[in-house]
């Protein structure tokens, strides 16, 4: 069965004056698919996430994500995608409640499907007992179960995760990909961003960037067996050592 | 030695890299001394007032010659009937109206007294007090030069300002607030944000695990802003001459020595506040509404402090600023010698040896 | 010994930070803290470095106390704090000609000590430092703590943040720093970097779990661990979950770590099972354990 492509980019490139911070990259990501996008910092990955998600205009190429075009269509890419990153995730100053129930506002939720998801998302979280404590005060782990959680309140096709398990501990990180995984086999796709080289071996597929190429497109299995090395981590100090 | 001059050195390095910062230590104390000289001066030129004269004798004629004859007012009109003055107000050119009472010489000769009523647009209050500030000293001026002891029965509150500035030049009178605050400014604000910002980036952590000790990490945070400080003061006081023509008659050198005096004050203002505000955001905050704040409205720069309610007389003396804008007023306008000016000087030295006392107790050798 | 803490326990306002931490660093030792974030390594560094006073327990660096004698063990230590803290606005020389004047010291004096590291950013040696990559700002970071020659480097997550190649290189770079006689103390939050540390202590939660040699913690691990895939992720560790002989599993990569209650496990057994759940493409082997197995069973 073929599965239909949710993300297609082909030639995308993003110049800054003189400087190419992505050169004409292509991939498609398919329906369901956990997608690893890797890359050093500065390698060009965040600006590459931007124009997926709508936020920053192409120089050149195409790309289509949820059918929807990057250059005229980015209210609809909006709508139909979710976002969690390390840095910005949930308001610590507002509760459990509260945060779901704002994200799931600004989503354009109805309150009766805002009150379900809620009341869903607490039980599934096992949250029930600390729903009216203040975000600030869980432990790291949980915060970003929750705000994983959060990110797909209006069931968006596609979720972006920007470096989610940086510094987790390790029972809470296999916590967080079993949550991938449940979300991945519903039929979301997962587009996880990172510089973790061991998070990428997660990933059903994974693209390694380097100095705003990719360079690398395969299952971890099928690169580690291409470079001879046994983790991810040393495809990428294989393949950097190749472009030196 | 060799330590802290490389401190120092240090120091010099992130100011002249920062523009942001170099152009509030810089291009504000000309924008702002530029901004009050021309703009928010309280001075009036050409101020179209009326004349309501019930005695139209040889006093009153001169009086109102002499005010026409100031390049402060122009008369507009002249006003027959009391009923027509809220009329000449509400077409709005009239900003005042001298009521002069009835056998105003007659009065003046036999009961030693003769009222002139002023009334202003207190629309806008300042100007409205200006006006009063003006016409007062003209009178006065009248008075003194007639010498021969006229009463005049309304309330004179001749304002310092008007007898040491009798050019009535508003923008002499901003100079020493101005200088404050740009002192302040730079002085405390700018302190407290360069430690605070090594307590941001973590490089606070390593100056503390070396064999730095913390009164050479102050000092060396100080020293570059005490000059600069005084680059500032000169600066300031240098347009204020030579572009506004300011006569400083007191001695410069105790001028100078005042301001490092008050530098020194405000530093140790913001090493106190770097050693509560864990954020350059919140030692930015806590420098504008902490110290801005209270100056420009306790110390007297704007309002004077004689007309605040008692309790905000009260608090007004434990700002700083107060105390500063009293000397270098002394110093600048009147030419007071240190004779006068010293209480003021022995409090300001009390109140900056308070300060880095309790600093000094406050600042920490460790994270908490 | 050049590093000891004895019972040290810390707490700020209601949060116990590090509660009754002991361990040991010999001179020459290259040890490595190793745990989550939040589980209480930057405070135990801010302890050793004299920045923060224990509540309880004693702790000596170089054989000086970390409260009574602060202001010796601020002359004889390095310490790179979690954030490479540098001036951003300073180019990489005049940061380290900085950190070398404020220990009385000069580039020169020290050069030998960090030669191989300052020569791979000597060529950008007029650029600011907020405009290297992560990379070269961890290295820069690291000259500057080692300017003055100390005897114990503190190093508090230094390869955090960093790409795989320069994560790499600055192991290397301790390995050799150790051969000139530095006791290093480093923690990071990376399971895979604990084999490269002579001794670790992993910690969670402000409690150490284990301390010894990574072979050793590893070995000590009490089960066989079966790496197991199937061709869908979600419905294998589903299927595992509610198998009855379950002891633990977890997704491991592109397999999940599977261990068995029992001593006397068939291989065949579970794949039928996993066949009658409904997966295909089964795929069981044994395999070793490693830090992150041993790490969590001991949080367990």
């Amino acid at each position: 069965m073929k599965k239909e492509n949710v993300i297609e980019a082909n030639q995308l490139t993003k110049t800054f004056g003189d400087f190419t911070a992505v050169n004409a990259i292509s991939f498609e990501v398919k329906k369901g698919e956990i997608f690893g996008f890797l890359g050093a910092n500065g390698a060009g990955k965040t600006t590459a996430m931007k124009m997926l998600i709508g936020i920053s205009k192409p120089s050149s190429g195409t790309a289509k994500v949820a059918g929807f075009d990057v250059y005229s269509q980015t209210e609809s890419i909006k709508k139909n995608i979710g976002y969690m990153s390390q840095k910005f995730a949930l308001y610590d100053d507002l509760t459990v409640k509260e945060n779901i129930t704002f994200f799931g506002g600004i989503y354009g939720l109805s309150r009766k499907k805002i009150k379900e998801k809620r009341t869903q998302l607490i039980s599934e979280l096992g949250l029930e007992n600390i729903s009216n404590k203040l975000v600030g005060s869980l432990p790291l782990g949980w915060k970003q179960k929750l705000s994983f959680s959060v990110s797909l309140l209006h069931e968006p096709k596609i979720v972006f995760l920007d470096e989610p398990t940086g510094g987790v501990d390790p029972i809470t990180r296999r916590h967080f990909w079993e949550m991938i995984y449940k979300a991945a086999h519903q039929g979301t796709t997962i587009f996880v961003t990172t510089h973790y080289m061991d998070e990428a071996e997660y990933c059903d597929r994974v693209s390694i960037m380097v100095e705003g190429k990719i360079e690398a497109l395969d299952t971890p299995k099928k690169l580690k067996e291409q470079f001879k090395v046994e983790s991810m981590n040393d495809v990428f100090l294989k393949l950097a050592r190749n472009i030196e | 030695m060799k330590r802290f001059i490389g401190f120092i050195k240090k120091e010099f390095y992130h100011i002249f890299r920062d523009k942001r910062s170099l152009f509030i230590l810089f291009g504000m104390p000309i924008a702002q001394i530029l901004l009050f000289g021309f703009a928010i001066t309280n001075e009036i030129n050409n101020v179209d007032i009326a004349i309501l004269d019930h005695s139209k004798d040889a006093t009153t004629e001169e009086i109102i010659n002499k005010i026409s004859a100031s390049k402060y007012f122009t008369i507009k009109q002249i006003i027959v009937r009391e009923a027509d003055i809220e009329a000449a107000f509400k077409k709005g050119k009239i900003k005042a109206v001298l009521n002069f009472e009835k056998d105003f010489s007659k009065n003046l000769i036999k009961e030693k007294k003769a009222t002139i009523q002023i009334i202003t647009d207190a629309t806008d209050p300042n100007t409205a007090n200006s006006i009063t500030n003006y016409i007062n000293a003209i009178l006065q001026n009248y008075q003194q030069s007639k010498n021969k002891g006229i009463q005049i029965d309304y309330q004179i509150v001749p304002q310092t300002r008007m007898v040491y500035n009798p050019e009535l030049k508003g923008v002499f009178m901003f100079v020493p607030g101005v200088m404050t605050i740009i002192l302040m400014l730079v002085s405390a604000m700018m302190t407290s944000i360069s430690i605070t910002r090594e307590k941001e980036l973590g490089t606070m952590e390593i100056l503390l695990v070396s064999p730095l000790k913390p009164f050479q990490v102050i000092i060396g945070k100080v020293v570059p802003y005490i000059f600069l400080s005084v680059v500032n003061a000169s600066v300031i006081v240098l347009l204020s001459i030579f572009i506004f023509k300011m006569p400083v008659v007191g001695s410069l050198f105790l001028l100078g020595a005042e301001s490092v005096l008050f530098i020194i004050t405000s530093l140790a203002l913001g090493i106190l506040i770097s050693t509560i505000a864990e954020t350059q955001q919140a030692a930015m905050m806590i420098s504008l509404m902490g110290l801005m704040l209270p100056v420009i409205l306790l110390s007297g720069f704007i309002f004077p402090v004689s007309s605040m309610p008692i309790p905000l007389q009260i608090i007004s003396n434990i700002i700083p600023a107060k105390w500063f804008i009293i000397i270098i007023k002394g110093i600048m306008l009147k030419g007071v010698g240190v004779t006068y000016v010293w209480k003021e000087t022995v409090i300001l030295i009390g109140m900056t040896l308070f300060f880095i006392g309790l600093s000094v107790k406050k600042y920490k050798i460790r994270l908490e | 010994m050049s590093i000891s803490l004895s019972n040290i326990s810390k707490s700020y306002k209601k949060v116990k930070a590090v509660q009754n931490i002991s361990f040991y660093v010999k001179p020459g030792e290259l040890f490595g803290l190793i745990g989550p974030d939040g589980g209480g390594k930057t405070t135990i560094f801010r302890i050793l470095t004299t920045l923060l006073i224990p509540d309880s327990g004693t702790a000596t660096v170089a054989g000086f106390d970390v409260v009574k004698d602060y202001k010796a063990i601020r002359k004889s230590v390095g310490y790179m704090p979690g954030r490479f803290s540098l001036y951003q606005d300073l180019t990489v020389e005049e940061n380290l000609t900085f950190f070398a004047t404020i220990f009385g010291t000069t580039i020169e004096e020290n050069y030998d000590l960090i030669e191989d590291i300052y020569v791979q950013i000597a060529p950008f040696k007029d650029r600011r430092a907020g405009k290297l990559s992560g990379g070269m700002k961890q290295k820069l970071a690291l000259c500057c703590a080692l300017i003055h020659k100390p005897k114990v480097l503190f190093l508090d997550e230094p390869t955090t943040g960093v790409d795989p190649v320069s994560r790499k290189e600055f192991w290397e770079m301790l390995k050799r720093l150790q051969k000139k006689g530095i006791t290093i103390l480093v923690s990071t939050p990376y399971m895979d970097e604990a084999a490269l540390c002579d001794r670790i202590a992993l910690i969670q939660d402000g409690e150490i779990l284990d301390i010894d040699t990574p072979n050793a913690i590893v070995s000590k691990f009490p089960k066989t661990i079966y790496n197991v895939g199937a061709n869908n992720m979600y419905k294998l560790i589903k299927a595992l979950q509610h198998y009855e002989h379950l002891y633990s599993v977890f997704p491991f990569g592109e397999f999940v770590h599977y261990t068995d209650k029992r001593d006397s496990f068939e291989v065949v057994d579970l794949k039928s099972y996993l066949e009658k759940e409904g997966l295909t493409d089964i795929h069981i082997e044994s395999t070793q354990a490693n830090i992150e197995d041993a790490f969590m069973e001991l949080a367990k």
